[in-house]
């Protein structure tokens, strides 16, 4: 199964990334080749998923495990398998979040056995404007599980427009990555939060101006 | 049918293939300067030039193989250039939300351009972009309804749309000429002296810029470019078409002046126009597509200026009336 996910990625995936967005990456010698680490990235589209699983080089891919909301992706079994088998999502129970139940389980099973973790801090997908919505804690809990693990922030630039929430057309266009300087736990959640927020803020900053007017 | 190589080497114009050989030979010393440099002079980063050297054997690499493929896959290729290259422009330019599906409908003009070229509609070909195109995007604008910024965004669609599908076209379609009308090295090898001569002309303007360069041309656009690299350039272009060109081009006297003394302008203009655009945008290179160079537009700027000049000196004085009837 590793094998079809990696030549479905490399062979199907990595094409259409680059046809659909260009693909361009700033920062590249800073992405992770193995875990135990996390990927934070800004989420405005289902593109970034893709375009995030196909910058990395393929010795790095069967590390690779995207955190996605179970109650979308797991609902159809067709989606589902594709979900787990081909994207290599670690389920995350949004809607029993807050129900006591541990839905950051899986994520954290998966960095300990030395994965890295690609995580949507924003939790959904934006409306690709600039702003960034406000993040969700959960992956300072995981920065926590595993102090280990460094935290590389990534700010996508342009990813909304060519598949944005609600769409059914994409439409090509250049889209840019831009890979930060890794951050490490240091004990305290709402000063990781905030150096997380910043990070992705300067990056975002840095973007060429791929958005709409 | 099966393939015979020597059948083929044999039907490679003698011009074409020579030139072809040159290339090869300046791809090489650029190799062996990229090895040299870093023994030569240590200490130094020189990843740029390795970079550049690099993406200059790819692109020629992949424009030697259509060329010499034939004119389908010459015109193929220019599509994707145009493609890429409207891609980038469409990315950066101010657009609208709204605008998402006509920017689809942007990239469908590339299929539709390409596809009159192909099926030898030359006189569609002229008007569907600047004529009709033109109409029907503003029309379509307007049955969306977003009227904010109405008028830039479509006059801006238009530009690119001109200047990375139309102008482009025209260098694809050369490959269509047939060998009575360019005898010399045939339709590839009109399209191959047009890339020679712009790619030559960028890089003479830079290195006289370089080792000469002291008065600054264009400060505001433009500040690395100075009047020494560009009249440098520009007598080096004039002594290379004029002395070369008639090798791959029908063209002679003063036709062939005219030809000599303008393209260099085209380059030099195409340039500094896309230096503008960037400039107002606020980016330093359209993308990282071609590592050491940057975007498509970056490398295609100056071909978007000369592709159509070069086509229309050529049948203005060589092919008469529309070309290849």
């Amino acid at each position: 199964m590793a094998l079809i996910r990696l030549l479905f990625l490399m062979l199907i995936g990595r094409p259409i990334a680059r046809l659909m967005t260009g693909a361009d990456v700033i920062g590249r010698e800073r992405l992770p080749l193995k875990g135990p680490a996390i990927v934070a990235a800004n989420h405005n589209s289902h593109v970034d998923t893709v375009l995030l699983l196909t910058i990395f080089p393929p010795q790095a891919l069967r590390w690779l495990r995207p955190a996605a909301a179970a109650d979308y992706f797991l609902k159809d079994p067709v989606i589902g398998w594709f979900s787990r088998n081909i994207i290599g999502i670690v389920p995350v129970a949004r809607a029993k979040a807050g129900t006591g139940v541990d839905v950051l389980a899986p994520a954290r099973q998966a960095l300990l056995d030395g994965a890295i973790v690609i995580i949507f801090p924003e939790g959904t997908r934006g409306p690709a404007t600039d702003e960034m919505a406000q993040l969700k804690s959960g992956v300072a809990r995981l920065a926590e599980a595993c102090p280990s693990a460094p935290v590389i922030p990534i700010w996508i630039e342009g990813a909304g427009r060519v598949l944005p929430k609600g769409a059914a057309i994409p439409v090509p266009m250049n889209c840019t990555v831009l890979v930060g300087e890794p951050i490490g736990w240091k004990g305290d959640r709402n000063a990781f939060m905030t150096e997380l927020r910043d990070s992705l803020l300067a990056l975002g900053a840095e973007a060429p101006p791929q958005r709409w007017i | 049918m099966r393939f015979d190589p020597a059948g083929f080497l044999a039907s490679i114009p003698q011009p074409l293939f020579w030139g072809l050989v040159g290339v090869l030979g300046l791809l090489s010393l650029g190799a062996v300067a990229a090895f040299a440099m870093p023994v030569l002079r240590p200490g130094r980063d020189h990843t740029n030039l390795r970079q550049r050297v690099t993406s200059w054997w790819i692109m020629a690499a992949l424009l030697s193989v259509a060329l010499l493929a034939g004119w389908a896959a010459t015109l193929a290729l220019f599509a994707f250039i145009s493609f890429l290259a409207l891609r980038e422009f469409l990315s950066l330019a101010p657009m609208r939300r709204e605008d998402r599906l006509i920017i689809l409908l942007a990239y469908l003009t590339i299929l539709a351009s390409y596809g009159f070229l192909a099926l030898d509609r030359y006189g569609i070909y002229l008007v569907f972009i600047p004529v009709y195109v033109f109409l029907v995007t503003p029309f379509l604008m307007a049955c969306i309804g977003q009227t904010r910024a109405y008028l830039p965004t479509a006059a801006v669609i238009q530009w690119g749309i001109v200047t990375c599908v139309f102008n482009l076209g025209f260098a694809a379609y050369l490959s269509r000429a047939p060998l009575a009308q360019a005898p010399q090295a045939g339709g590839a090898g009109l399209v191959f002296f047009l890339l020679l001569a712009t790619e030559a002309n960028d890089v003479a303007q830079y290195v006289w810029g370089k080792s000469l360069g002291r008065t600054k041309i264009m400060p505001r656009v433009s500040p690395n470019k100075t009047w020494e690299g560009f009249l440098g350039g520009w007598a080096t272009t004039a002594a290379l078409i004029w002395f070369v060109g008639p090798l791959f081009m029908p063209i002679r006297g003063l036709g062939l002046g005219i030809m000599a003394a303008a393209l260099p302008l085209a380059g030099f203009a195409g340039d500094v126009t896309m230096s503008a655009i960037k400039r107002d945008i606020g980016v330093k290179d359209t993308s990282h597509l071609i590592p050491g160079h940057g975007g498509v537009l970056d490398r295609a700027d100056s071909l978007t200026f000369t592709a159509p000049l070069y086509f229309h000196i050529l049948v203005f004085f060589c092919f008469h009336s529309a070309p290849w009837p």
